[in-house]
């Protein structure tokens, strides 16, 4: 293949590499640059000092009393981000598997796939709000509890709680789970479960054996969808967790309200790096090369 | 595999038939194997060959009828328990798994461990000449290496019956002709049956000593390689099994071998005969191929010998009269529908 062959075939790249750069690079490194800024109350001037991220850390010190504000965001934050993982992947991991090695007909796969992608037919806070009716103090849930004589008093915890969140979170990010896996069991030849079954594996074994870790790069991809998702999340923690819960996404979302850019910009950089770090730990276990 | 050896692999099908819904893939055959058999079901795609392996298999369930290998019946039992062992099409090796643990994976299912299953792939490694390579991935091999693994993994669990759903097809002429050689030998040294499904008539011949011919979910014709080939029944097994005319006589058919017509340009008056027009000469090295139509549009063949050929010099597009002995033609029977 000669140069100018090579020439144009970058210039097909081209157009691609300059929506990103122009709306994802710089931004992003805008974002960086401000991270440096010094602000007051009423002026944000260039410059390039470290305040804002010491001031992220205000009262982290070894010794302390109690863990300080950041840590404790985070903490939470990481608290939302395994239950809604663990939930995401074992729910997106079975109806994966249902849809790809449980249903026969390719209409009834396509039909299903479209049910769950169901949540993305409305818009973000129409499905927040929708929850009230079903999870309130006088919502459906708590009503047919009581009227089964299961409770006396309404459940206060079923909305505006942790727990209202986590639900809210794993309705929205399963679909994210199960594309992936539905791409990686797809792959799997029928053959490679028949001949474990002539080898004499069970159900269980032929899932432990084959199809688990044939899906490693599935599971990689879904969960780097999930956790910089919920990672980054401040809408379902505000709506759904009645604007109680702490997460870096709404720390972020305060500081930016308040006009202090400079040091929401760095609260930003410190949750990029925190979740780049969480897939580069999850890259290093799984290749996920050979999936794409 | 010490001591004296006991045959292994008898295989009965009882009036077994196989449908999806309404289609009926495997219509009420019948088959006896004695032990140690190399059968292969042999026939054109969509015939019920692999639907009839994959039931012995025990990866389709049976409609009705029963399966027996060994006087046990194996109809309902699930595939590791039936003394079979599949080689499949495309290999099926387990592609995050070296070789070595491919080959012992029935082993791992059992629960031994992996230095007691390292070992025990070990003979079977070095049978298949794969010692060397034991920790590779399967993508790291050739086609044909992955085929031995594929054999080693099916016989790790010393099957009575291995089947083999077209195991040479994805092979190169070259290396089918030796592991054609090669499965023939590890047949009878086993002493187990083989149970081979191809749809290349050659390679039947070769390999069988039962020939399974199937049509249409029926058998059409069984018996030794020689016997089908030589006493096709049908017309359908004259043409399948190749180098056969079949010639219609009257209201009946008769097949005749391609190496036992004669072209001459009068006519033999002993001989029964048929004018046809010859649309093709090609030469075979050990002989001419000749190919005609009649008026009727019907294609024969005709294999002539270089003296056979010298003498007569046939011309493409000349008509000829195709002569043959009645003694060499096979009467056929009208087809069964």
């Amino acid at each position: 293949m000669g140069t100018a062959a090579h020439r144009s075939i970058w210039w097909l790249a081209s157009p691609l590499a300059a929506v990103l750069l122009l709306f994802f690079a710089v931004p992003l490194v805008l974002i960086g640059v401000v991270s440096f800024w010094s602000y007051t109350g009423y002026s944000i001037t260039p410059a390039f000092e470290l305040r804002n991220y010491a001031g992220i850390f205000d009262g982290c010190r070894v010794g302390g009393a109690g863990p300080c504000v950041v840590l404790s965001t985070y903490l939470s934050t990481l608290f939302f981000c395994v239950v809604v993982w663990a939930i995401t992947l074992v729910l997106g991991f079975c109806i994966a598997y249902f849809l790809v090695f449980e249903v026969r007909s390719s209409r009834m796969r396509i039909g299903l796939g479209i049910l769950c992608t169901i949540p993305f037919w409305t818009s973000n806070v129409i499905r927040m709000i929708s929850w009230i009716p079903l999870l309130g103090r006088n919502g459906m849930v708590n009503l047919a509890l009581m009227q089964l004589h299961l409770i006396n008093h309404p459940l206060e915890w079923l909305l505006y709680s942790r727990f209202a969140v986590a639900v809210a979170m794993v309705h929205i990010n399963t679909v994210f789970m199960i594309v992936p896996l539905i791409n990686s069991m797809a792959r799997i030849s029928p053959s490679l479960i028949e001949a474990a079954r002539d080898a004499g594996a069970s159900w269980w074994q032929t899932l432990r054996n084959i199809i688990i870790p044939l899906c490693r790069g599935g599971i990689a991809i879904g969960s780097i969808f999930v956790i910089t998702v919920v990672m980054g999340d401040y809408i379902t923690v505000g709506l759904m967790g009645g604007e109680q819960i702490a997460s870096v996404g709404k720390t972020i979302q305060t500081q930016i309200d308040a006009l202090q850019f400079p040091i929401a910009a760095a609260s930003a950089v410190l949750l990029l790096a925190f979740v780049m770090l969480m897939i580069l730990a999850l890259i290093r276990i799984v290749d996920i090369r050979e999936e794409l | 595999m010490s001591g004296e050896k006991t045959l292994r692999g008898k295989i009965e099908f009882a009036a077994v038939t196989k449908s999806y819904g309404r289609v009926v893939a495997v219509d009420t055959i019948s088959l006896k194997l004695p032990a140690a058999t190399y059968c292969c079901l042999l026939g054109p795609s969509g015939c019920g060959k692999t639907s009839t392996l994959r039931m012995l298999a025990g990866h389709e369930d049976v409609s009705s009828g029963d399966i027996l290998l060994d006087d046990v019946n194996v109809t309902d039992l699930a595939p590791a328990q039936r003394g079979t062992a599949m080689m499949f099409q495309n290999y099926a090796l387990f592609p995050h798994l070296s070789v070595a643990e491919n080959i012992a994976f029935s082993l791992k299912m059992q629960g031994i461990g992996r230095a007691e299953r390292r070992e025990a792939a070990e003979p079977l490694l070095q049978m298949v000449e794969l010692a060397a390579m034991a920790d590779r991935l399967p993508a790291q091999l050739s086609g044909g290496q992955q085929q031995r693994v594929a054999l080693a993994r099916a016989l790790m669990t010393r099957p009575a019956a291995l089947l083999l759903d077209e195991p040479l097809s994805a092979l190169d002429p070259f290396l089918r002709l030796r592991v054609r050689g090669e499965l023939k030998r590890l047949q009878k040294s086993l002493g187990i049956s083989f149970v081979h499904v191809t749809h290349t008539q050659d390679e039947a011949l070769a390999l069988a000593d039962i020939v399974v011919l199937m049509n249409d979910g029926r058998i059409e014709q069984q018996g030794t390689a020689h016997d089908v080939f030589s006493h096709p029944r049908t017309a359908f097994v004259a043409r399948f099994i190749g180098g056969h005319n079949v010639i219609a006589q009257g209201d009946s058919e008769v097949a005749v071998r391609a190496d036992k017509v004669t072209l001459s340009r009068a006519g033999t008056g002993t001989m029964a005969q048929h004018a046809a027009t010859i649309r093709d000469i090609e030469y075979g090295g050990m002989a001419y191929h000749v190919r005609l139509s009649d008026a009727h549009g019907r294609d024969y063949s005709c294999i002539l010998q270089e003296g056979a050929f010298a003498q007569l010099g046939p011309i493409d597009g000349e008509t000829l009269a195709m002569s043959w002995a009645e003694s060499d033609a096979q009467p056929l029977e009208p087809a069964a529908n």
